[in-house]
């Protein structure tokens, strides 16, 4: 075995205490985390963008609480959200010291599926799906005959979200009228490929996933048309022109980036949220969600121009609100 | 009730039961050995099926582009090069801190520690801390290293986190090797007036280097494949750059900044594409866990080696 001398053994420790001494990275890296859902659409401008200006940009997948918990700590500079910021985070935001602004970037469709064998029905009325979904529905709504008495006398097989994703906030709020208050005997994952396969593989199966994840299997799923029957609409089926025409209504929702305002003096930062919204309409369609109206885009860059602090929202996401009319609330800190 | 009768056995009687008997216990083996060989079939064909299957789908995208590209959203153009780097130099940080720490506290509780309430209270809790699932790793990672000791999202706190989680598993071979060495080799040793270090640096690992390197790769092969710890510390999906390189062209010449890099690593990568919609990212997914089953594989086969060449050089 080799022998160091004493020099050779002062050498090294010296570089190891010089390299840790000077771990303050060098580089400006855009720090991105958050939703699972918007990842998509980011992970595409993040390529771009390096690929653009050579600026490193890393994103994660904490989900949307998960990433909005380090986005208080100021440890992000970007933070993907599937729903608006909820009380709780506010008051963290606002503890840290953080301030914000946020972006709407584009729309998500929730999408209530079918087996493509399914001959039995077309749409679906909201009350009927909070009838299949709410808690107390538990053991007891177990048979598709039970919602409308010419459905079919068998067992429905009922697949979701899991309880740690936005889309089962969303869903649960805009169906149930309550964030989180779901039944609990259905299989659950936070994996949108799980659900399809189960929808798929059982004829008398009912699920919900995000509209990207039923576009990629249409062939082999059938999307339902929402009746919001208490609001007297009738029935529509998700799509780009659906979702656009604010028909779509009560499951299609807004996707988000919130900025951290103190960030943006770094100018590595300032471009890159300039080149997500001057990009985000072709690439949000390149990887199948649904682009916001060019007139919101305009808005969403006046605000970033305004430094218009806070968000839109009062502490929860509300449903069926176009976007245009989000957009011309003024933000509060 | 016994009779005279049952005491009275003719001979040839006698020999039929005998034989009845034997033919008995042959079948009893008989069965056994199948049942053994349908296990053994079972477990091999489980792993076969395994393999077939991610190379019937993962094996067409298995290519230089793929090895040498960054993620994208084009799952034609995505690849693995930032997971696989990270994840060696993951191993790198892994490997030199449990390696050493291990293979010494392995040393010091077979051959120095005296036998008391003591030692087997430390020998319970390192046998219990083999078995405590991952994700407690990750969150005492994310505590301690991540915030603590404010290593952030790096390489290193993930080396670390992935050091403590296999630290048992060496101390554990360590021990294992030291124990099947006979304890002559050591009176022999002290008999001679050697120290106890002298014993263990001359004698006893040497001999015991192959059990200790099979122990360490068996380690490292668990700490490969490992997903949830890092997860946990905050590993990133995305991430299209690689580390700075730890070789510089100037002085100093060495650089540990990676150290200090964010990273990703091929179960991360996986984990990722299992998720995304459309077919597409499902064989780049089987071709990302082809790639981790070959390094595993490929890490068993080195511990094979190396024990059959351990062994070959003992003679005693």
């Amino acid at each position: 075995m080799r022998k160091f001398n004493k020099a050779q053994v002062f050498g090294m420790i010296l570089c190891f205490v010089w390299a840790a001494g000077s771990q303050i990275w060098a580089d400006v890296i855009v720090k991105i985390d958050g939703s699972s859902t918007v990842y998509p659409i980011t992970e595409a401008v993040a390529e771009d963008f390096q690929r653009a200006t050579g600026t490193k940009v890393t994103v994660g997948i904490s989900g949307t609480g998960g990433g909005f918990k380090k986005f208080a700590r100021g440890e992000t500079d970007v933070q993907d959200a599937s729903r608006p910021i909820q009380g709780e985070e506010i008051k963290a935001a606002k503890e840290g010291g953080i301030e914000y602004l946020e972006l709407p970037i584009a729309y998500d469709a929730l999408t209530v599926v079918v087996n493509s064998k399914n001959d039995w029905m077309e749409t679906i009325q909201v009350s009927e799906l909070k009838k299949i979904w709410e808690p107390e529905a538990q053991g007891k709504i177990i048979k598709w005959n039970q919602i409308r008495p010419e459905w079919p006398d068998k067992e429905i097989k009922l697949y979701g979200a899991g309880s740690d994703s936005g889309t089962f906030d969303y869903f649960t709020e805009a169906i149930n009228g309550k964030s989180k208050a779901s039944r609990g005997d259905y299989t659950a994952s936070e994996d949108d490929n799980v659900l399809v396969q189960g929808v798929e593989g059982d004829k008398h199966a009912l699920g919900y996933m995000g509209f990207a994840y039923y576009e990629a299997h249409q062939k082999r799923l059938k999307a339902l048309g929402i009746e919001w029957d208490a609001k007297g609409k009738s029935p529509v089926k998700p799509s780009e022109g659906t979702v656009l025409a604010g028909t779509y209504n009560p499951l299609s929702r807004p996707l988000f980036i919130y900025v951290n305002v103190k960030s943006l003096e770094k100018p590595e930062v300032k471009k890159f949220v300039e080149f997500y919204l001057a990009n985000v309409a072709r690439l949000a369609k390149e990887v199948k969600y649904i682009p916001l109206p060019d007139s919101a885009y305009t808005a969403v860059r006046e605000r970033l121009a305004k430094l218009q602090k806070g968000t839109a929202f009062v502490g929860h996401a509300e449903m069926a609100i176009p976007i245009a009319e989000i957009l011309k609330r003024t933000p509060t800190p | 009730m016994l009779s005279v009768g049952d005491f009275i056995v003719l001979p040839s009687q006698n020999l039929r039961k005998q034989e009845a008997r034997a033919s008995r216990r042959r079948s009893i083996d008989r069965w056994f050995g199948r049942i053994g060989l349908l296990s053994t079939i079972g477990t091999l064909g489980v792993l076969a099926i395994l393999l077939l299957n991610l190379a019937a789908s993962g094996l067409a995208r298995i290519d230089w582009q793929f090895l040498l590209s960054f993620p994208s959203r084009r799952a034609a153009e995505a690849g693995i090069l930032s997971a696989w780097v990270g994840t060696i130099l993951l191993m790198i940080v892994t490997a030199s801190v449990a390696v050493p720490l291990g293979v010494a506290a392995g040393i010091y509780l077979e051959e120095y520690a005296a036998k008391n309430k003591w030692t087997d209270f430390i020998e319970i809790n390192i046998a219990n801390l083999a078995g405590v699932p991952s994700i407690l790793y990750g969150l005492m990672a994310l505590g301690l290293f991540v915030y603590q000791f404010r290593f952030g999202q790096s390489v290193l706190a993930g080396g670390l986190a992935l050091a403590c989680l296999v630290l048992p598993i060496v101390i554990v071979a360590t021990r294992e090797a030291l124990r099947t060495i006979p304890a002559a080799i050591r009176e022999a040793a002290f008999a001679l007036g050697a120290t106890r270090w002298q014993a263990v640096w001359h004698h006893l690992l040497p001999y015991s280097t192959g059990g200790i390197a099979t122990g360490v790769i068996l380690a490292m092969s668990r700490a490969i494949g490992e997903s949830a710890p890092l997860i946990t510390i905050g590993a990133l999906t995305f991430i299209a750059f690689l580390p700075p390189a730890p070789i510089l062209a100037q002085a100093p010449f060495m650089s540990f900044d990676w150290l200090f890099s964010p990273f990703t690593a091929l179960p991360i990568q996986m984990f990722n594409w299992v998720s995304r919609p459309g077919e597409e990212f499902q064989s780049n997914a089987a071709a990302a866990g082809l790639f981790l089953m070959l390094i595993t594989l490929g890490m068993n086969g080195v511990a094979i080696l190396l024990r059959k060449h351990a062994q070959r050089n003992i003679k005693w």
